[in-house]
């Protein structure tokens, strides 16, 4: 039997059928719905007297609308509170399992997954959102669909899809202290570009993967879809199975045994052939800032702000001055000189456990900086948020002068109340830098939690790892 | 979906080119949480005189006269005539559900856009690509002073406008099945259902652990 990639053997256990053109049925095993793709698919079902093939496969949150403070009080914006009361009656008609809004257990879909067990390696996972690719990090494989395929998996617990071409980019050496998994994925998208992996599934390889752990592998496989690939992918090994063990959903006793065993299978054979193959020196890569309106327009922390003029590519060059221009920034700026007015620490790419203590760690015994207006941490469940408490996190960001609120989206994509007015400029710890993502006319950059914190209580992007010697 | 039976319907001339998606259904009607009611908003911004939001009205509305689909001779128009490049700009699947909501059955062009036209399948409606002489044809046909009729043999891919020769059209073997047999793409995938099942039972030997609540 010839050598597989894991994605061969994921694909190959869940192919229900295939046709002769090789389009597969693909049996889906976890399918996590939120308040904005789904109302249409559930009206669809409505409409043609269809039932969900599974609901117990289904687990739906309100995240990317619900407010981040004075949850008590209700939702005030009418359009989120339509959205959210739909979500809730719907998932009461058709028996889905929902965390509400008030549930310790809510949070975005993304971060709540693997937390409950309700992902687990080897699965098919689905969700109307493109950052679904974040569940790759378990060895599952994850992509985000539309609003007709949300239906017609609820509806048929399957997905009709053809065979993606793979990638597999091995990341070699050793990142440096202070230099974390997200400035690793913003590094690998500037190398390759957000075309790079157009329609192929990325494996992540090689021995900084391994070390990285679950939370960082998430960030990692959540950004993967910013390189324009279909999911993201990291083989199990026993950082993933420890992460697994003992979760709420997870299976226990003698079944945990039989998973486990399963489960130790789901990685690339040696030999296995990948259409593409991307070598990057992890050694090299510094803590990463984005200074355009795209994720590969990404500098490192002590490199400058680059100068359109010096692009041979003039279809680039236009691009990029239009990205300056938009975020108001000159060519040549050193990146350590542009001040930020707002911090925002969240979003499915980095609101976990781990990427709060980041955060709390440069800020512990700091000060949010004068010019620095609004500094937010929205961790991504209910749960994350408990376990900071528990471990006092909270405390040190609200005496550093952090806001500290409930889960969800936020700030990420501006669809509740926390946005950026027009030319605000923010250190976020989110995934995407689009013109107007985090409300009209604000300007984004990309950061990992370190440098976001690090920036709040510098008021400028600051390497981090300064900051980190002098503490 | 309904099946796609032969209809005879009347024909609303549309004379442009490039319709986009945000032409065919602003954007400001996405935050809906419905598929269906979209209708009343269809081509909201050239349909009526005012700017258009969620939740006006719309029979209050002050109507643009110069509009085909406010002409008294197209009030109850299936059929819509346009021009190249039909509904190209964003993917929104919310274009193919105003048309349809409208009561729109057909959209004759001589070309679409990819993502529309597969998405209109989905939602049962038929986009006919014809040649632009024939497309020019039509148009005249249907700009006198009395409304064209014609009707859609789908089963026969002919068009049979009144009063003129029929009018052949070409469509995929597979979708034009779907749409007679009134199958979408879940309808589709039902009729594996057993192998579906199948799949179930195997896997949940193989790995009882992804049926179990935990
Ligand atoms: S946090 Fe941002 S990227 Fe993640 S699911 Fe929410 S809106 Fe999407």
């Amino acid at each position: 039997m010839s050598a597989k990639t894991l994605y061969d053997k994921l694909w190959e256990d869940h192919l229900v059928r295939s046709d002769e053109d090789g389009t597969g049925l693909i049996y889906i095993d976890r399918h996590l719905v939120h308040e904005v793709t789904s109302p249409q698919a559930f009206e669809g079902l409505r409409l043609s007297g269809r039932r969900p093939w599974r609901p117990d496969a289904a687990i739906a949150t309100p995240d990317h609308n619900v407010p981040t403070s004075g949850r008590d009080q209700g939702i005030r914006d009418p359009i989120a509170r339509i959205q959210v009361e739909a979500l809730d009656r719907n998932c009461e008609t058709f028996g889905i399992p929902e965390f509400g809004m008030n549930d310790v257990r809510q949070g975005i879909v993304h971060v709540i997954g693997p937390e409950q067990g309700l992902v687990l390696p080897g699965m098919t996972v689905v969700c109307g959102d493109s950052h679904t690719s974040t569940h790759g990090a378990l060895g599952s494989l994850a992509f985000g669909i539309g609003t007709s395929e949300v239906e017609h998996v609820l509806a048929t617990q399957c997905l009709i899809q053809k065979k993606s071409p793979t990638m597999r980019i091995t990341i070699d050496g050793e990142l440096g202290p202070g230099v974390t998994a997200k400035d690793l994925v913003l590094a690998i998208i500037g190398e390759i570009g957000t075309a790079g992996g157009t329609g192929h599934v990325i494996e992540y390889a090689g021995e900084v993967i391994r070390s990285l752990s679950m939370e960082g592998r998430m960030t990692v496989c959540n950004m993967t879809i910013e390189a324009g690939a279909r999911a993201g992918l990291i083989g199990v090994d026993e950082t993933t199975i420890d992460y697994v063990r003992g979760r709420p959903h997870a299976p226990a006793g003698e079944l945990w045994e039989r998973a486990e065993a399963d489960w130790r299978r789901l990685h690339s054979d040696p030999g296995a052939r990948f259409d593409r193959e991307v070598r990057i020196d992890a050694s090299r890569i510094v803590p990463q800032v984005t200074w355009g309106t795209s994720p590969e327009m990404v500098a490192p922390v002590d490199g400058r702000v680059p100068d359109p003029a010096r692009e041979s590519d003039p279809v680039r060059a236009e691009g990029m001055r239009r990205a300056l221009a938009y975020m108001g920034l000159e060519p040549d700026t050193p990146i350590g000189e542009i001040p930020v007015d707002h911090v925002f620490i969240g979003s499915c790419t980095n609101a976990r456990i781990e990427d709060l203590r980041a955060a709390a760690a440069v800020a512990r015994g700091r000060r949010v900086a004068e010019g620095v207006r609004q500094a937010l941490v929205v961790p991504g469940s209910g749960l994350v948020k408990r376990q900071a408490e528990a471990e006092g996190l909270d405390r040190i960001f609200i005496e550093a002068g952090f806001e500290w609120r409930d889960p969800g989206c936020s700030m990420c994509l501006a669809m509740n109340a926390d946005r950026l007015a027009p030319g605000d400029r923010c250190a976020s710890t989110s995934n995407r830098n689009f013109e107007g993502r985090q409300g009209k006319g604000g300007r984004t950059h990309l950061v990992s939690p370190a440098m976001a914190a690090a920036a709040a209580v510098t008021g400028r992007f600051t390497d981090v790892r300064e900051l980190q010697e002098e503490a | 979906m309904d099946k796609f039976e032969t209809f005879t319907g009347v024909v609303a001339p549309l004379d442009r080119a490039n319709v986009d998606t945000d032409a065919i259904i602003p954007k400001q009607f996405l935050k809906s949480i419905k598929r269906t009611g979209f209708g009343p908003n269809l081509f909201d911004e050239w349909r009526y005189l005012d700017h258009g939001e969620p939740g006006m009205d719309n029979s209050r509305r002050p109507l643009n006269p110069d509009f085909v689909l406010n002409d008294p001779r197209y009030r109850d128009a299936s059929i819509l005539l346009a021009r190249d490049n039909f509904g190209c700009g964003s993917s929104r699947e919310h274009a193919p559900w105003a048309l349809t909501d409208y009561g729109f059955r057909v959209v004759i062009a001589p070309s679409f856009a990819d993502i529309f036209f597969n998405n209109s399948f989905k939602n049962g409606l038929l986009p006919i690509v014809l040649p632009s002489e024939t497309v020019d044809r039509l148009f005249r046909m249907s700009s006198g002073e009395h409304a064209l009729e014609m009707t859609v043999d789908l089963a026969d891919q002919r068009l049979l406008p009144a009063g003129g020769e029929p009018i052949p059209f070409d469509v995929d073997p597979f979708r034009k099945h779907c749409l007679l047999e009134g199958l979408d793409d879940i309808g589709l995938t039902l009729q594996h259902e057993q192998e579906i099942r199948a799949y179930e039972a195997r896997r949940r030997e193989q790995a009882p652990w992804l049926f179990g609540s935990g």
